[in-house]
């Protein structure tokens, strides 16, 4: 039943020992390597983090999208239990977002939070997945609450335009991604440095997934052993 | 009409006549909706000339947070009386039976919303063009009450309940609560409003949410 068994476990070391080697390797590059920006100064080297982050934080909730409709379809409490890990990482990097992009906003925009349409959004996305984790919390039974935060899971993410869309029209101030446009504005060695970031972010979200559904299949399998000692413990006995 | 639509009728018309008896719903909303209203002109000295400003706001924000009490009530009330077992075991479609509860929070609301209106111009000496905001109001009801109803259902069985809603509801009605806000801005000739298409916006959340809830309401409740 545990999912680290000791293929697994060796598995995840690996995992975690690239992440380490490779997220040093980002920090390096992004402080040594990236070149300076002309007109944001050494500030503009938090973008490497920034990014990544925020862009891993949408992958974690698309994929709680995808745990979601499959635990819908299937009832095997393994797409649930990805579901729950998926969330609780997709809002630490949210948070990471939030912060690092406030960091960013400092020295640029002079000014730790504007109600811009990005940061509007970004922050209505982590309300509401953070609800996600109330939710399971306050809610006891576990088939019931996989189902609830499955609805929930979908919800969340069918919104995420909806939200985006609406917020934008509203107002924005954020500068628009540079590195998705057609002619590359940014330097070779800026989208090298953010490519190696954002690999060292997808290898993170990987290792953190994997460690936290192992946590989460132990403790369902303490759950049942828990209610088989409190209804058949005489027998155990 | 079809078999459907007789479900869609038969459950309505029960929650109708019940909340026309108790009117335990209506006076709690509209009683609260007031009182926000009330607390807003102490605190933010609501004089005639920031109305035009921060007048939409003011509705708005009366109405999500009295209509939230009201959405809150549509299952949580059905599991204290101990009813909702037996209208889960009554051969429902569960889509219908979500559509009923979504057009009797909508007629509530809409009675509580009238009345929140009507205190709205009088309090603050509003000039209401009333068609476009009458029909901003109810556009921006669909959206809320159709997010409400789906989590109303997934927070009554929940510890907290009362926190749950609120908490789970909020983030996902922003763009209803922009929309609804903007359009009532255009509509009171706001000149901080911006001009958009805020209608047919609050039209497009209104289908997405509807359909949302019709569709994935049959996984809230079934047991």
């Amino acid at each position: 039943m545990i999912a680290s068994s000791g293929a697994n476990a060796s598995l995840n070391a690996k995992l975690g020992w690239a992440t380490i080697v490779l997220t040093v390797i980002a920090l390096c590059m992004a402080i040594f390597y990236a070149p300076m920006d002309r007109v944001q100064g050494i500030a503009q080297r938090i973008y490497y983090f920034h990014v990544p982050m925020a862009i891993m934080a949408y992958v974690a909730f698309f994929v709680v999208l995808v745990a979601s409709v499959m635990y819908l379809r299937t009832r095997e409490m393994k797409w649930d239990r990805r579901a729950r890990a998926s969330v609780e990482i997709g809002v630490l990097f949210t948070t990471l977002t939030l912060i690092t992009g406030s960091i960013y906003g400092k020295p640029i925009w002079n000014t730790w939070w504007t109600w811009d349409a990005r940061l509007t959004s970004t922050l209505v996305l982590w309300f509401i997945y953070v609800g996600y984790i109330m939710l399971r919390s306050y809610t006891p039974e576990l088939e019931q609450g996989a189902r609830f935060g499955a609805v929930l899971g979908i919800v969340g993410f069918i919104v995420v335009p909806i939200n985006y869309m609406s917020v934008t029209w509203w107002r924005t101030l954020h500068p628009e991604a540079i590195i998705l446009q057609p002619t590359p504005a940014a330097p070779p060695a800026a989208t090298e440095t953010l490519l190696v970031s954002m690999l060292a972010a997808f290898l993170l979200y990987c290792w953190l997934l994997a460690a936290r559904t192992g946590l989460e299949a132990a403790r369902d399998e303490n759950r049942e052993l828990e209610q088989e000692l409190a209804t058949g413990g005489a027998t155990y006995a | 009409m079809g078999a459907f639509g007789r479900q869609i009728v038969a459950v309505l018309a029960k929650d109708l006549l019940l909340e026309w008896r108790t009117k335990d719903a209506l006076t709690a909303m509209l009683v609260f909706a007031l009182l926000v209203l009330v607390t807003f002109d102490f605190a933010l000295d609501l004089r005639p000339e920031v109305m035009g400003v921060v007048g939409p706001g003011v509705l708005w924000v009366a109405v999500v947070f009295s209509g939230t009490i009201g959405l809150g009530r549509t299952f949580a009330a059905e599991r204290d009386a101990g009813t909702l077992d037996g209208l889960l075991l009554a051969p429902l479609d569960r889509s219908a039976l979500f559509l009923a509860k979504l057009l009797g929070n909508l007629i509530v609301m809409a009675i509580m919303e009238a009345v929140t209106l009507l205190a709205f111009a009088i309090m603050f000496n509003v000039q209401l063009d009333l068609p476009p905001i009458v029909l901003t109001v109810l556009l921006g009801t669909i959206g809320l009450a159709a997010v409400g109803t789906l989590f109303s259902a997934i927070a009554s069985h929940t510890r907290a309940r009362e926190v749950m809603l609120p908490v789970l509801l909020f983030p996902v009605i922003v763009p209803v609560l922009i929309g609804g806000v903007q359009a009532t801005g255009v509509a009171l000739g706001n000149p901080v409003a911006r001009d958009m298409p805020w209608l047919s916006l609050l039209v497009g959340f209104d289908a997405v949410y509807v359909a949302v809830g019709a569709i994935l309401f049959e996984y809230v409740l079934e047991e």
